[in-house]
């Protein structure tokens, strides 16, 4: 083994050999502080009885578990359901993570919150929480997302956040997430930087993964109370991988359960323009982790492509990375193309309008289908729904 | 090799009744050629160390300007093995090179070959701004093999019972982050410096370096007799962007130094 291929030094917050703390010295008491404030709260019923309270009434949660009948029957038979996350408040996933985070910054006493976005999806949330916790907001988006998300642009500003266009590098997530991290570096006393997804230093893979893990264990309740029998494959799209996680968690002790993470190929693996860091990418350090990255052999972050912003992100969590090299999930990936068809797909069969982000594991769903036949059962994560992708739909 | 016997940054950086000037440019900016050129000036400058980037896509402890010279040297092609070229053409002059980089192009180099290459070119010591003592094995350790040394950054925010622990693990000397973000000129040192710097010179033997936000007289000023070094960065390299060699502020600089 090279001396490059693992950082394997036992410290807290690795899922094997990945994740970590790379980030800048001025972070780290933060870091410290933030993990220490999560198992505390995690541990305290009061505040576990606060967040299942919010994740009733303000989020609507139990979200449904729902037969994906038509497209069961235009898929050649096998049971298709989804995991309504779509039917969360504001419209995705994304909010389970944004309200724990806003009760945790409560609790540490800071009043700023700082976020991220690519898709849009965890701006809102976040801004939506910040509304109703009443903190101060500030968005980083990269300026071709707030292009192609315009609608979210402009949900944030209504909910009374600053959205901050980032201008430099790809414009997209990546450049939104090295920027609010340099926020937060500068600002870190005061304010608390709510991540999207399971990546950043730890404790953030391990604590959005703890407040998105709700997803899988609302469905395989609810999925076993249908006929006491579990899926055979659960499908989730990876961006930076909290809808995936939070899914695949429920499930990882059900060895007869095949998990699926689906990564965008954008334009096509072989391409290069594509977002598909655990089916394409090396190991490596970016925004503090150790991960899967689409990096050149310098180390140097590469630009990548996805129709789906969500998706559009070099990266990924590192537990993701962890659990692809135990081969407990199956990564794969899925084109720009494929992803709309199963967009209109759904629509029309569903009269259910994904976003553009889980519409690549629906067509993920459609293959694995036809290979278990009538009889096969499928879960799919629908992490949240399309109205924000109306112009990358009418465009592509 | 210069196993065991006092580091060649550190004998530099030590401050004798003056204080120490570091200065920074990033390799390949503008241009590969340019900045050999450059570096080769501000070795003769009058400065004790110098820092010498090498870029990265995504340098999370960096401001606008670095930043920025980080972008234009990789446009133009720059890569760790020219950054490795450049150091080494620099440190023929004599002046101690230290190498300052994201720990991800190290990792894609392979660490061991880093290290390695990096004491041929006669680099003198390593700083990575995003590796933190808990995160240091095992590059550190190929670091130490190649008698280089490595520094690590105490920061504003660091409580005191770790400030011990950072100057344990480092060797060179203490880079002292001055304020509580990223780098980049500032009109003002921020409140409190004073006390976190001479909270790190009582836990340590080492010299001890401020640098972010230092740029003026007036920071060197009240820097004097309060630590051994201060790293200019920002303002050498806005210089350099307005087709200076930054050896004409570093003048200006050391006349607050002595
Ligand atoms: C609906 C939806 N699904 C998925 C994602 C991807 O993120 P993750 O992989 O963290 O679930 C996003 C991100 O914006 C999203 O908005």
């Amino acid at each position: 083994m090279t001396s490059r291929a693992a950082l394997t030094h036992p410290v807290d917050g690795r899922f094997g050999a990945f994740g970590g703390q790379y980030v800048p010295e001025t972070l780290m008491s933060a870091l410290r502080e933030l993990e220490d404030m999560w198992h505390e709260a995690k541990a305290d019923p009061q505040f576990q009885l606060e967040l299942a309270g919010h994740r009733r009434a303000f989020i609507g949660r139990p979200t449904p578990l729902y037969a994906a009948t038509r497209l069961s029957e235009h898929f050649g038979g096998t049971h298709i359901h989804f995991k309504r996350e779509d039917l969360c408040h504001t419209g995705a996933h994304k909010l389970n993570n944004a309200v724990g985070q806003a009760l945790l910054a409560l609790r540490m006493g800071k009043k700023r919150v700082i976020a991220e976005t690519g898709a849009g999806q965890h701006g809102v949330a976040t801004a939506t929480v910040c509304a109703r916790f009443g903190l101060d907001c500030t968005v980083y988006m990269g300026t071709e997302d707030m292009h192609r998300q315009s609608m979210n642009v402009r949900r944030m500003k209504l909910l009374g956040a600053e959205v901050v266009e980032v201008t430099s590098g790809t414009k997209t997530l990546k450049d939104a997430t090295t920027e609010a991290i340099r926020d937060w570096v500068t600002n870190v006393r005061t304010t608390h930087y709510i991540i999207g997804s399971v990546v950043g230093p730890h404790p953030y893979p391990e604590m959005v993964r703890d407040l998105q893990r709700v997803i899988g264990d609302e469905a395989r309740e609810q999925y076993l109370s249908l006929d006491g029998k579990l899926p055979d494959v659960v499908v989730a799209c990876v961006g930076g991988g909290s809808n995936a996680i939070g899914i695949f968690t429920a499930f990882l002790d059900d060895h007869d359960v095949t998990l699926v993470g689906v990564e965008a190929a954008g334009k096509g693996i072989r391409t290069g323009e594509h977002a598909a860091s655990l089916v394409a990418g090396r190991p490596g350090v970016l925004h503090g982790t150790y991960s899967y990255l689409l990096q050149d052999g310098d180390g140097q972050i590469l630009t990548t492509h996805s129709i789906s912003a969500g998706l559009d992100y070099p990266g990924v969590g590192p537990e993701h990375a962890f659990l692809r090299d135990i081969e407990r999930v199956e990564y794969v990936a899925v084109a720009d193309k494929d992803a709309l068809a199963a967009f209109r797909l759904c629509t029309r069969l569903e009269g259910i309008m994904p976003a553009l982000e889980p519409s690549h594991a629906i067509h993920q769903a459609g293959l694995i289908a036809r290979d278990l036949g009538p009889g096969g059962r499928i879960l799919v994560c629908l992490s949240g729904r399309g109205d924000k992708d109306m112009d990358s739909v009418d465009a592509g | 090799m210069l196993a065991d016997t006092t580091s060649r940054l550190e004998t530099a950086l030590k401050a004798k009744g003056d204080l120490k000037l570091v200065a920074y440019i990033m390799a390949g900016h503008p241009s590969k050629k340019r900045s050999i050129e450059v570096g080769k000036r501000l070795a003769g400058s009058g400065i004790a160390a110098l820092e010498i980037g090498i870029p990265h896509s995504d340098p999370l402890a960096d401001g606008p300007v670095i930043q920025h010279a980080g972008q234009v040297a990789l446009q133009h092609g720059m890569t760790v093995e020219g950054a490795l070229e450049v150091a080494q053409q620099v440190a023929v002059e004599g002046v101690p090179v230290v190498l300052m980089t994201y720990i991800n192009p190290v990792l894609a180099y392979d660490p061991r070959k880093f290290a390695a290459e990096a004491a041929q070119a006669g680099v003198a010591g390593v700083i990575v701004p995003d590796l933190p003592i808990e995160e240091a094995e095992p590059v550190a350790a190929w670091l130490r093999a190649a008698s280089l040394d490595t520094v690590f950054m105490v920061a504003p925010t660091t409580p005191p019972d770790r400030i011990g622990d950072i100057c344990s693990h480092s060797s060179g000397f203490i880079y002292c982050v001055t304020v509580t973000g990223i780098t980049g000129a500032r009109k003002e040192l921020p409140e409190g410096i004073v006390e976190l710097l001479a909270e790190v010179k009582k836990q340590t033997t080492l010299p001890v370096a401020a640098g972010f936000g230092i740029s003026r007289q007036d920071h060197l000023k009240a820097l004097r007799g309060k630590l051994d070094a201060a790293v200019v960065g920002s303002a050498i390299v806005d210089e350099i962007n307005r087709a200076g060699d930054g050896t004409a502020l570093v003048r200006e600089l050391l006349k607050a130094c002595r």
